[in-house]
């Protein structure tokens, strides 16, 4: 952990909003697998379609939105829910759009990879990247609206080899535009592993191409990722430009919900469990002298807030079939 | 008839072992795309050809498919013979340029003089909830451009004798391969997904669509999916009387124009389903031809079953709404075969 001193009530944040991310998505995993079994159908079952669980890569998503408002843009790629719930996406809402239910965040239509909430400005695309250019272009909206909200775009490190990382790069360092770039650098595109896809270490160097400043997090470290965001953060807001942060982070589960992940040892993933981060931050916020009750009352607090969320989505209605050939097109202007 | 010596083989497997036969026989082919290494191809399309040919000719890319699709082009310039898989066809956007402006025009732009003899191989379809960026089809998007073939198989064995044809054809051909139709053990079963496949190779020609079953009623054209659900439908109908033809398109470009037309002048009315969009699609394609060359042939108005325009939703009563079923396809000859 560094050694930098984070505000106590940030990190404690950060540790609440963790839980609530781990509880989130190892609910979906016993969710996702209701009408799963005895044999695996990636279309049936309460919730169908690939699902993307995000356990283990919460310090990249709270490190960061420890600095953002609800006015600051965030996007979001295929692996949406750690950074949906740091960013304050309306949790009920959205659980019921992955449920494909009318009271989701897009009637059902999106779905987990298309979560979409104006109301605190985060989106996110199940194509790799795409998002890049996407908050380059929120950040030119705050710059020529003269205000001083930064935006923030989430995306892997198989992301860090497509056009679209290097093009919005170039733009936003030419057209100095309050941007950050996390790069959630969780080992593997599906089964291929950074050192086949990728010519450089850390891509924090890539930085260097386009003259902006390049951090690198390592040890899927919360405090450290808080440290390096508030810096970056400071800089966008002040009119100093983009930069980009690589952060090593865990991906706990598969690529997606049924991966038969071949292509990593059992024994990786277990060693990733014995430096969870959450564990590690939970006994950082002990040495400082905070009670264990005081945690544990956050836990609770948090897990009803997700289990509530699940409920609400479960009890939600699925959209009338006919509504599938609504919004296409936004009413025309009175 | 499958009798005790055929094989029986889903279209995945049927798929892998085209590409190998030909990687067996000709040492320019070589396969590059996201995941084909280890992982074998998300759908299963290189299953154990690392093992067989080696990280050399087997290359799991970086997600840059503007590069590796566009070195593909320029591998193929050069005389290789590669075999480029775009992941899902909904990718096509970050890579575009290099199919439609290059890969599809290099022939025509310099008079004939280099050929691009590839295969972009990519997998299209819906029915299992992965919503509007990962189940399309997009066969028209792509057979509206000129300069590339581009095929659609429906069957284990068509699979395998197109993709060999396709890796021989010296263009440059999209090869669609339908999600569901890969006998995937993490997709709904279906039976359509498995079939006999020849151990040796063979080729099916690319260009030519195939009557699936005969009847005096209707012509009901079909593509992939779509011809499945249309058979189901067509026995269904037969307990009513009816007797519908069905055409697996199997072709897209070229267009088999003549199987569909010849079809018509039997049978006097014509259903086309799509599992694509509806506006300039290939149902709009197939009935403009019927209206071209057979409308005084017709008993009935030509008409279409796709998907309503609108991008593939997520919720499943909402899916279902949009992509043609047997349901649909049944509804929609009867009603037919009440119009005068």
């Amino acid at each position: 952990m560094s050694e930098h001193s984070v505000p106590l009530e940030r990190q404690k944040w950060m540790y609440e909003t963790m839980v609530k991310i781990r509880h989130y998505e190892e609910t979906m995993v016993q969710v996702y697998t209701e009408g799963k079994t005895p044999v695996f159908n990636i279309g049936a079952g309460t919730v169908p379609g690939e699902m993307h669980l995000a356990s283990g890569q919460e310090p990249a998503a709270v490190g960061i939105c420890a600095h953002l408002t609800p006015e600051d843009t965030v996007t979001a790629p295929h692996r949406p829910h750690h950074i949906a719930i740091a960013k304050g996406v309306h949790l009920d809402r959205m659980t019921a759009e992955i449920f494909g239910k009318v009271s989701g965040l897009g009637k059902g239509k999106g779905g987990h990879m298309h979560l979409f909430d104006p109301g605190v400005k985060f989106s996110c695309s199940g194509i790799v990247g795409a998002g890049i250019p996407q908050a380059a272009g929120a950040a030119l909206a705050c710059k020529m609206k003269k205000q001083n909200q930064v935006a923030v775009a989430f995306a892997g490190e198989g992301a860090a080899n497509s056009g679209a990382f290097h093009e919005a790069l170039n733009l936003a360092a030419l057209w100095k535009l309050p941007l950050i770039l996390v790069i959630e650098d969780n080992r593997y595109g599906i089964s291929v592993p950074k050192e086949v896809s990728t010519a450089v270490k850390s891509n924090a160097v890539r930085g260097s191409a386009y003259d902006i400043p390049g951090y690198h997090v390592e040890e899927n470290d919360p405090l450290e990722m808080y440290r390096v965001s508030e810096e970056a953060v400071d800089r966008a807001r002040k009119g100093k430009g983009p930069c980009l942060i690589e952060i090593e982070t865990y991906r706990l589960l598969g690529h997606f919900q049924g991966d038969p992940e071949l292509y990593r040892e059992k024994d990786e993933v277990a060693g990733l469990k014995e430096k969870d981060p959450i564990m590690r931050l939970r006994q950082h916020l002990l040495n400082q002298g905070v009670q264990s009750n005081v945690l544990d009352t956050m836990e609770t607090r948090v897990r009803q807030a997700v289990d509530q969320a699940y409920d609400f989505a479960r009890d939600s209605e699925y959209p009338d079939a006919e509504a599938a050939l609504e919004d296409v097109f936004a009413p025309s202007i009175q | 008839m499958v009798t005790t010596k055929d094989r029986v083989l889903t279209g995945n497997k049927a798929l892998s072992e085209a590409i190998a036969q030909e990687m067996e026989r000709d040492s320019r082919v070589f396969l590059l795309g996201e995941d084909v290494g280890k992982y074998g191809g998300i759908f299963g399309s290189a299953e154990k050809l690392l093992d067989r040919f080696g990280a050399e000719r087997v290359m799991d890319t970086p997600i840059s498919e503007t590069g590796f699709i566009g070195a593909a082009i320029g591998a193929a310039t050069e005389g290789m013979r590669p075999i480029a898989e775009l992941m899902f066809v909904d990718f096509f956007g970050v890579c575009m340029d290099q199919i439609y402006n290059h890969m599809a025009k290099i022939h025509y732009m310099s008079g004939g003089a280099v050929k691009v003899p590839m295969v972009l191989m990519t997998a299209v379809g819906g029915g299992y909830n992965d919503a509007a960026q990962h189940s399309q089809t997009l066969y028209a998007t792509f057979a509206h451009l000129p300069g590339m073939k581009v095929v659609a198989p429906s069957t284990p064995y068509d699979i395998k004798g197109m993709m060999i044809s396709a890796i021989q054809d010296d263009n440059p051909v999209v090869f669609m391969f339908h999600k569901s139709l890969q006998g995937l053990g993490w997709m709904t079963p279906i039976d359509a997904s498995q079939g006999v496949v020849p151990e040796d190779p063979y080729t099916v020609p690319l260009g030519k669509a195939k009557v699936v079953r005969e009847g005096r009623d209707l012509t009901i054209v079909g593509i992939q999916m779509m011809t499945h659900h249309a058979l189901e439908a067509a026995d269904r109908l037969a307990k009513d009387g009816i007797e519908a033809e069905v055409i697996d398109l199997r072709s897209l470009v070229p267009l088999d124009r003549e199987t569909i037309i010849r079809s018509v002048k039997k049978t006097h009315r014509l259903l086309v389903v799509d599992e694509d969009y509806r506006s300039c699609g290939m149902t709009s394609e197939i009935a403009a031809t019927v209206a071209e060359e057979a409308l005084y042939d017709l008993e009935s108005p030509v008409r279409r079953l796709a998907v309503p325009d609108v991008p593939i939703p997520y919720s499943r009563p909402l899916e279902n709404r949009v992509i043609p079923g047997v349901e649909s396809i049944e509804k929609a000859v009867q009603t037919m075969m009440k119009e005068v």
